[in-house]
């Protein structure tokens, strides 16, 4: 049977994170129960919200550098207004998808690089953070904190929710006509013009939609934390990225797959867990982190490789 | 003009201009195409095909004239044009190679919305393929990047003749045979035939005269932005067109050198792509790489120039210099001053123990600065207060500079004035004289002309050498274009 280029790509990212959950039960076999994967993969759930977000921008052929910003002011809207009056709280939800859906036009308008805007955006948003919440502090409301912490019979929550969002984006840009247009552009943005489509619409509302995304991130975050903090989420930025390189992405072509995302992320959280049962010290995680992202990436280029060697026969 | 009452028209343009900076690329063209016929559309490069397409598919605004669809006439625009069933297979493969093909099939046609799009756009392609190309196996749920170049093009064809509620009126092919083999490109002459039998129109660009001859009703000639011969194909022979696309007025004659060629290549390489001529290289001539754009000329020109420096690995010394063709993608530093954009190619030799020695890099510069007269009060001025020709001239100097013993150079004169033009060829012939080696892709015929000797290109091989005298338009024109039997 040939395998199509996008299932060999799904393989990588799924064989790395059984590899991963192997060596962890094998290490901490009491990590092989309700509870044990439920906090092995808890914080995952809002880093797989932020990537998926960061995978709509990557796959306009984007880059953005205001997600761990972006997520973190979430939260503190999340922790404050969110929960002290919803209206308020959602309105100012809204406004920051707007100003998303604005950045796009912007970028699209002026022929900008995305990653200069964001990274300028990503001030923005850190003083906007630190000025709803100067301290650590805040409160998650009731029902987020009841989503987070519910215990579905059998599977626990964070793998529901891994899979929930997993199955949502993977129709969402996978298989419905706005997915394929916003693949479209990253692919071949002059082919989508020349067919008669609004390219800056386009943009507009993949920029609008990774928002959406990193709002759900923000509030699912707060919903584990309990409180929130203007630096709460600074690391999503890099983690998102890798999140989406690991699970199959790649830069530019619009060359993405949201299911690969979701599993990236779920990697990502999980070689920090492996690290740490690995008695490494927290001063070496981070390179430890980094070599397993190398390890995972070149596989995949070798792989790359041989598929190209093979198309050349 | 009878003509057209008696046939709808589809498109018509009339008085085109269209001009990109001091190049004009339209200079008041007409074409005017009905239902029911196919319009062959030939011209040497810069003749201004390209450019036409695009004003008839609405991505160009002209600066003049006016273009109606459909008899009617007022706005402009992809829309108007795809309202009006224009659609266009262009040269360059123009799918998002990332989707599949009924992804493709739903990006190209807005009409397939709604549910359960993904099969009615898989049906329409399938049927669509299978009415073309009989027999094709191409698996319509795979990704673009999965199929070869050959099925990518049967794709966007069959992409743009199907129609999902109503099908397209004109559809523009742009070298639609270029990837495909004989049998295919048969199938779908076929198919066009067919389809303007049936009331369709069909604008037809090919270098293959002889597709050109036996399926169009009606070939336009164009030269220069302007159409030049407007006849029925029955008309028209090989040898016809050829001539119609030439300029037979202009004969002006330089002094060949005429180099005793006894002495060993310093540069050869074999036949490319398995077949049609090899190429080689002597002391001290200028070689043209002549025939139509895009067709394998820059990629020679890069194998020639690996296979005398290595990939990765600089060397000191170099042999081979590159004079590159595109001044703002690989050509000039943008933000640098004229003085390092010119030494950056001999930094090797002006520096000691690895710093660069800045007298000697003054020295450089001044010299070449008269020598090769750039314009400017000072060298250290920025390369962006040159104009285009000069800034052309500091990377021939760039070149020059260096001890390369051949330069390599990737059509350099584009929109370069006639006057810099001038100069540099006088550089050139001088350099020549020295003993060095020029290899030289140009898209210009008076340019190729210049040279001592011409090898033209036609599908990515070397399809003839002309010599001395025999370098002529008409040869180029004739070696560039298919004939008829000859595939």
């Amino acid at each position: 049977m040939k395998l199509s280029s996008g299932t060999i790509r799904l393989i990588i990212p799924a064989l790395s994170l059984a590899v991963l959950l192997a060596a962890v039960f094998y290490m901490q076999p009491r990590a092989m129960s309700y509870t044990g994967l439920n906090l092995l993969f808890n914080l995952a759930v809002p880093i797989a919200l932020a990537t998926v977000a960061q995978m709509l921008i990557i796959a306009v052929n984007d880059l953005d550098l205001s997600m761990g910003t972006f997520v973190s002011f979430c939260a503190c809207v999340t922790a404050t207004f969110l929960q002290a009056s919803p209206a308020i709280g959602i309105l100012i939800f809204l406004c920051a998808i707007a100003v998303y859906a604005a950045m796009g036009i912007i970028i699209h308008l002026r022929e900008l690089p995305s990653i200069v805007v964001t990274l300028g955006m990503s001030f923005i948003w850190g003083g906007l953070a630190v000025l709803i919440l100067p301290a650590p502090g805040g409160e998650a409301p009731g029902w987020v904190r009841w989503v987070m912490t519910s215990r579905p019979p059998f599977v626990p929550m964070a793998i529901v929710a891994s899979v929930i969002i997993a199955v949502v984006t993977h129709f969402l840009i996978m298989r419905s006509s706005f997915g394929v247009l916003i693949r479209g552009v990253g692919g071949n943005f002059r082919s989508v013009e020349r067919a008669g489509w609004s390219v800056i619409r386009i943009r507009a509302g993949a920029y609008a939609l990774a928002g959406f995304f990193a709002v759900l991130s923000g509030i699912a975050l707060v919903g584990l934390t309990t409180s929130a903090d203007a630096n709460i989420a600074l690391r999503y930025t890099l983690l998102s990225i890798a999140g989406v390189i690991l699970g199959g992405g790649e830069f530019v072509g619009g060359k993405v797959s949201p299911i690969g995302a979701v599993i990236g992320a779920l990697t990502l959280t999980l070689a920090g867990s492996f690290l740490s049962f690995m008695r490494i010290s927290p001063d070496w995680q981070i390179g430890a982190q980094g070599a397993i992202l190398i390890v995972v990436l070149a596989l995949r280029l070798f792989l790359n490789r041989l598929e190209k060697r093979e198309k050349n026969r | 003009m009878t003509e057209a009452v008696l046939k709808q028209e589809v498109v018509a343009a009339r008085g085109i201009k269209v001009t990109f900076g001091a190049v004009k690329a339209l200079d008041g063209a007409d074409l005017i195409i009905h239902a029911g016929e196919c319009v062959g559309l030939v011209g040497h490069n810069g003749a201004g095909k390209s450019t036409i397409v695009n004003v008839i598919n609405g991505g160009l605004s002209p600066h003049e004239g006016e273009v109606s669809y459909g008899g009617g006439s007022g706005e402009h625009g992809i829309s108007v044009a795809r309202a009006n069933g224009v659609r266009c297979v262009f040269q360059e493969l123009s799918l998002c190679p990332n989707l599949t093909v009924n992804e493709n099939v739903r990006v190209t046609h807005s009409e397939l919305k709604g549910w359960n799009w993904r099969a009615r756009a898989l049906e329409l392609v399938r049927r669509q393929l299978e009415e073309i190309f009989p027999g094709h196996g191409i698996d319509c749920d795979s990704t673009v990047d999965d199929l070869s170049i050959a099925e990518r093009q049967m794709v966007e064809i069959a992409i743009s003749f199907s129609g999902a509620n109503e099908r397209p009126k004109l559809v523009i092919l742009d070298e639609p045979t270029s990837s495909l083999d004989a049998g295919l490109a048969a199938q779908l002459m076929a198919y066009i035939r067919r389809f303007v039998s049936e009331g369709g129109a069909v604008l037809l660009i090919s270098h293959i005269l002889g597709e050109i001859l036996s399926t169009s009703d009606r070939i336009v000639v164009m030269k220069d932005g302007r159409v030049v011969a407007d006849r029925a194909a029955k008309e028209f022979s090989t040898r016809s067109l050829v001539e119609a696309m030439g300029n037979v007025v202009r004969e002006l004659e330089w002094q060949r050198s005429a180099t005793a060629r006894s002495c060993a290549p310093v540069l050869t390489m074999p036949p490319r792509k398995g077949h049609g001529l090899p190429f080689e290289a002597h002391r001290g001539e200028m070689i043209g790489l002549a025939g139509l754009g895009g067709h394998g000329q820059t990629e020679a020109l890069l194998d020639l120039y690996l296979s005398g420096n290595s990939n990765w690995w600089p060397e000191r010394q170099r042999d081979i210099a590159f004079v590159a063709g595109d001044r703002s993608l690989n050509g000039t530093f943008p933000l640098w001053s004229i003085l390092k954009n010119l030494s950056i190619a001999s930094l090797g030799q002006l520096s000691s123990r690895s710093l660069v020695d800045q007298s000697r890099e003054d020295l450089l510069g001044a010299s070449w600065k008269k020598r090769i007269e750039i314009r400017t009060p000072d060298m250290v001025n920025r390369i962006l207060s040159l104009s285009g020709g000069n800034q052309q001239k500091v990377l021939f100097a760039r070149a020059l500079a260096t001890t390369a013993k051949i330069v390599l150079m990737d059509d350099p004169m584009r929109g370069v004035d006639v006057g810099t033009k001038q100069e540099v060829y006088e550089i050139l012939r001088a350099e020549a004289k020295s003993g060095r080696t020029f290899i030289w892709y140009s898209t210009e015929m008076d340019e190729i002309r210049l040279c001592d000797r011409v090898y033209v290109f036609r599908e990515g091989a070397i399809v003839a050498e002309l010599t001395g005298d025999e370098i002529t338009e008409k040869n180029v024109l004739a070696a560039s274009f298919h004939g008829d039997e000859a595939a």
